[in-house]
């Protein structure tokens, strides 16, 4: 798998808010049609990493980002339409995020602001984006209804219908579990084992457990540092060369 | 001893809550008591001077007689004017100011003024109006200048108002939208004035029933304490509901006792029905919510 091009390269990559250092010089590589997990406590640094990637800077003028960020080797820390990168990139937050407006809508926002206008096109996008987030069947004849009313489990799938619908390369899920059931976290995760075929996937998660499910390979973050990176079998059977990570992974501190 | 009997701290605090629960009751009459008389003496003695002719019909004898038309029409195009200047500008800065500006010494110091802007007295905008719009910009006394003299003095409301119905749309909603590439002015477009609009329009009407109610800026800006006919355009002088009230209660001999009262009666009423309205949008806003 991993005997391709990086699809995201980063080197040397600090977080800052403020004065208040966030990620600390991190370096690592992504590969096309991979998960990538990213594990580690609370304040680890996991969250301003994706942030990172997909140039929120640009709206938070406390945050300061240095360091190298290659999307298929070209630095997006130096590109200037920013709205290109972003649309190549679907976020998933933790807490689900319905726009308030209808849920055909919802999907339908990021097409029709990369100048998608034809219905039939847009209808088109919005029921393959839904099936493929595992809500199509829950709403498919109440597509009007808003999408900010829908329930917790709900909402979160379609806010991944909504990173679909933008087609993007590289999906980013930010502990897209935390608001939702049980079930309805196995049928995301299995939307995940299928797109994983088309787009690569950094996964953060607070869920050890989901990253050992999910990921090919997955990093260890603690203290604003990249502690280390392993394929994901490796980190779960103990051969690990920090053992920090095995404390962790192990459930003894975090 | 029973397990819950009352103890002497029981006792006091009893006595406490009872106090100070009379006493804020009596507050809130004291409160309410100088409104109802307003109102009661208003309806009790303006009533009688009501009827379609005073609404529709011009002064005459000196304004001792006949109805208050032009004053009324002049009202109307005086706040319609004032908010065709503020509306758009009071806007356009409280989007600059909530979704665009840094939050740096500049943007503070712009806040402190608007704020201090709502506070200086009316006497003093009715004067810069003078200075600014009649004699400098050279609108004469004329609407135009009366207008723009209360456009001033009302920005502060609709900036306010604005302001703050676009920072009660979750910031969550324009990180999702910025995150899909969408630029600040498409989410702005979007998501944030579609779902802040009624608390921008409540802001509005609340500066409407202000700036129907004022005197003392138009009193040196365009006002004119009688006028035979209609203006014909916004450089004409009008007369004006609030203007005419002051005039018929002061400066008029041999006015009859109803007709000052029937006068604030109509101004009151106009101004209670747009709160009413404003009222009446707050609640289906409420009722609207869509998170």
């Amino acid at each position: 798998m991993v005997d391709n091009a990086p699809k995201l390269s980063v080197r040397n990559l600090s977080v800052r808010y403020g004065d208040k250092q966030a990620l600390n010089g991190i370096s690592l590589d992504v590969f096309p049609n991979e998960i990538f997990g990213i594990i580690g406590p609370a304040n680890s640094g996991k969250t301003s990493f994706l942030r990172a990637l997909n140039r929120m800077e640009e709206f938070d003028a406390n945050m300061t980002v240095e360091g190298d960020i290659l999307f298929e080797g070209q630095d997006i820390t130096a590109i200037r339409n920013v709205y290109a990168l972003r649309r190549k990139v679907g976020v998933v937050f933790p807490l689900p995020v319905g726009l308030p407006m209808s849920i055909y809508e919802n999907v339908a926002f990021a097409p029709k602001l990369a100048g998608i206008k034809k219905k039939a096109e847009l209808d088109e996008i919005v029921e393959r984006c839904l099936i493929r987030a595992a809500l199509w069947d829950e709403v498919k004849d109440r597509l009007d209804a808003l999408g900010s009313l829908l329930s917790g489990g709900q909402q979160q799938r379609l806010t991944i219908a909504r990173a679909l619908s933008q087609n993007p390369e590289l999906l980013l899920l930010d502990e897209f579990s935390i608001a939702v059931d049980p079930v309805t976290t196995m049928r995301i995760e299995d939307v995940l084992k299928e797109l994983k075929e088309e787009i690569t996937i950094v996964l953060v998660t607070n869920l050890v457990q989901q990253a050992r499910r999910l990921a090919d390979r997955t990093a260890f973050f603690l203290e604003s540092e990249l502690i280390e990176t392993a394929e994901t079998e490796e980190l779960f059977s103990g051969v690990v060369k920090d053992q920090r990570t095995r404390d962790y992974v192990e459930g003894r501190f975090g | 001893m029973s397990l819950f009997a009352r103890t002497g701290l029981d006792e006091h605090n009893r006595r406490v809550e009872w106090l100070v629960r009379t006493l804020f009751l009596l507050m809130t009459v004291l409160l309410i008591i100088p409104v109802a008389l307003i109102m009661g003496i208003l309806i009790q003695r303006g009533a009688p001077a009501l009827s379609w002719g005073f609404l529709t019909e011009v002064p005459t004898n000196g304004m001792t007689a006949g109805g208050i038309f032009t004053a009324l029409i002049g009202t109307v195009w005086i706040v319609a004017v004032a908010l065709l200047a503020s509306v758009p500008i009071g806007v356009a800065a409280a989007v600059y100011l909530s979704e665009y500006a840094p939050d740096n010494w500049l943007t503070r110091a712009i806040n402190l003024a608007i704020i201090n802007l709502a506070g200086v007295p009316s006497i003093v905008h009715a004067l810069f109006g003078l200075g600014a719009f009649v004699v400098f910009f050279g609108f004469g006394r004329s609407i135009l200048a009366a207008s723009l003299t209360l456009a001033v003095m009302t920005l502060p409301i609709v900036i306010v108002a604005t302001r703050e119905s676009l920072q009660a749309v979750p910031h969550a909603f324009r990180e999702a939208c910025w995150n899909m590439g969408a630029t600040r002015w498409q989410t702005i477009r979007r998501v944030v004035l579609p779902n802040s609009i009624s608390g921008i329009l409540t802001g509005v009407i609340l500066e409407v029933s202000r700036t129907a109610g004022e005197t003392a800026p138009i009193m040196f800006t365009g006002a004119a304490a009688f006028l035979p006919f209609l203006p014909q355009g916004v450089l004409d002088q009008t007369m004006a509901m609030s203007l005419h009230l002051y005039v018929v209660s002061t400066q008029v001999p041999d006015v009859p006792d109803a007709l000052p009262f029937g006068v604030a009666l109509v101004l009151i009423s106009m101004v209670l029905v747009m709160n009413a309205t404003s009222i009446a949008f707050r609640i289906y806003l409420r009722n609207k919510r869509k998170w």
